[in-house]
């Protein structure tokens, strides 16, 4: 996305890790599948870098091998004016219906991990 | 056969669980602690400087400087005869909670009134990660330009105050203060405003009341 927001998903990955890794043993699983991730548009995370970070630091754990999946709920826009809904393209925060800049922030914030797929 | 274990936990829930410790330590020290974040050469510094000149006799301030290496800034600091410690992040691109923890036994808490944290100066990093202070500034400045909140809208997201430094060249740049502020309006409604200029003192004196009534409020 922006520059310099490469280096801090390895901190990242590592707390994504130790959350599966708890969960996960909490289920008393033997393996971890897939991790499901839900990651709006207002949070600055790069996936393919996560992956990379991912494949290094789950070797040799429960979690090696396991797919990162995604979800990613985009940065969207209401107008208090007319109700239109559309999503932020980088440049203004303007209605493209009808203008105004009466606009408020309905979704983009997440960054969790919702769940795991374990066997 | 594979199951799906519902997790529902903020990625970085064990940074967000230090940064609650450090509130905690700084509450029972009683110390108001904000986090200062913002681009390379926006004015961090600067901004440090001018607000432990302008508070310090009347306020017991402490320091902590963030930085990837050098010592520059926090020998700025120090020269104001403030308690000051450094943060070497190793190259890290932001402070976190850790970090944060490690700095806070290196400050005499039980004589500071009011603790100024100076992140490493980044746009995007420092936004995700809570260090567990009482307020989160952010200092925008002019000649970076008006679309910042446009193209960075995470960390205009998350911040409790905003600084426009530089305000004394606004005139040398096209940057329409009417665009920015929209933009800020949309992603933090009614965020505290201050524009300002640490080099000639304008605007100063409305960030410095806020300041204080921060930390009046928070004493109780």
């Amino acid at each position: 996305m922006a520059e310099g927001s490469v280096v801090h998903e390895l901190p990242v990955t590592q707390s994504l890790l130790e959350i599966a890794l708890r969960h996960a043993e909490a289920a008393g699983a033997k393996r971890i599948v897939q991790l499901n991730l839900v990651i709006g548009q207002f949070s600055s995370i790069v996936d393919d870098s996560v992956q990379f970070y991912w494949d290094i630091i789950s070797r040799g754990t429960i979690a090696e091998g396991a797919r990162l999946h995604f979800e990613r709920t985009p940065g969207q826009l209401r107008c208090v004016a007319c109700g239109e809904v559309f999503s932020i393209d980088g440049e203004d925060y303007v209605c493209p219906a009808c203008g105004s800049t009466q606009v408020v922030v309905v979704s983009g914030d997440d960054f969790r991990l919702d769940s795991i797929e374990v066997e | 056969m594979t199951k799906r274990v519902s997790v529902v936990e903020n990625i970085l829930s064990a940074n967000d669980r230090l940064a609650a410790d450090n509130r905690a330590r700084l509450d029972e020290a009683r110390v108001f602690a904000i986090n200062l974040m913002a681009s390379p050469g926006a004015g961090k510094t600067s901004l440090i400087t001018r607000t432990v000149e302008a508070l310090r006799e009347r306020w017991r301030i402490g320091v902590v400087d963030g930085d990837l290496a050098s010592t520059l800034d926090a020998d700025r600091v120090a020269a104001l005869g403030v308690p000051t410690v450094q943060i070497n992040t190793g190259g890290n691109c932001h402070l976190d909670a850790v970090m944060l923890r490690t700095a806070l036994p290196q400050l005499p808490l039980g004589e500071l009134d009011l603790l100024i944290v100076e992140n490493v100066g980044n746009l995007v990093c420092p936004a995700s990660f809570k260090l567990g202070v009482h307020k989160d500034v952010l200092i925008a400045s002019v000649p970076e330009g008006d679309d910042k909140p446009y193209k960075y809208p995470p960390m205009y997201r998350g911040v409790d105050a905003l600084i426009l430094n530089k305000i004394d060249v606004l005139d040398a740049f096209d940057f329409d203060v009417d665009y920015f502020r929209r933009g800020v309006e949309v992603l933090n409604p009614g965020l505290a405003f201050f524009p300002l200029s640490c080099k000639t003192g304008e605007g100063l004196e409305a960030w410095l009341n806020w300041v204080e009534d921060q930390i009046r409020s928070f004493r109780g």
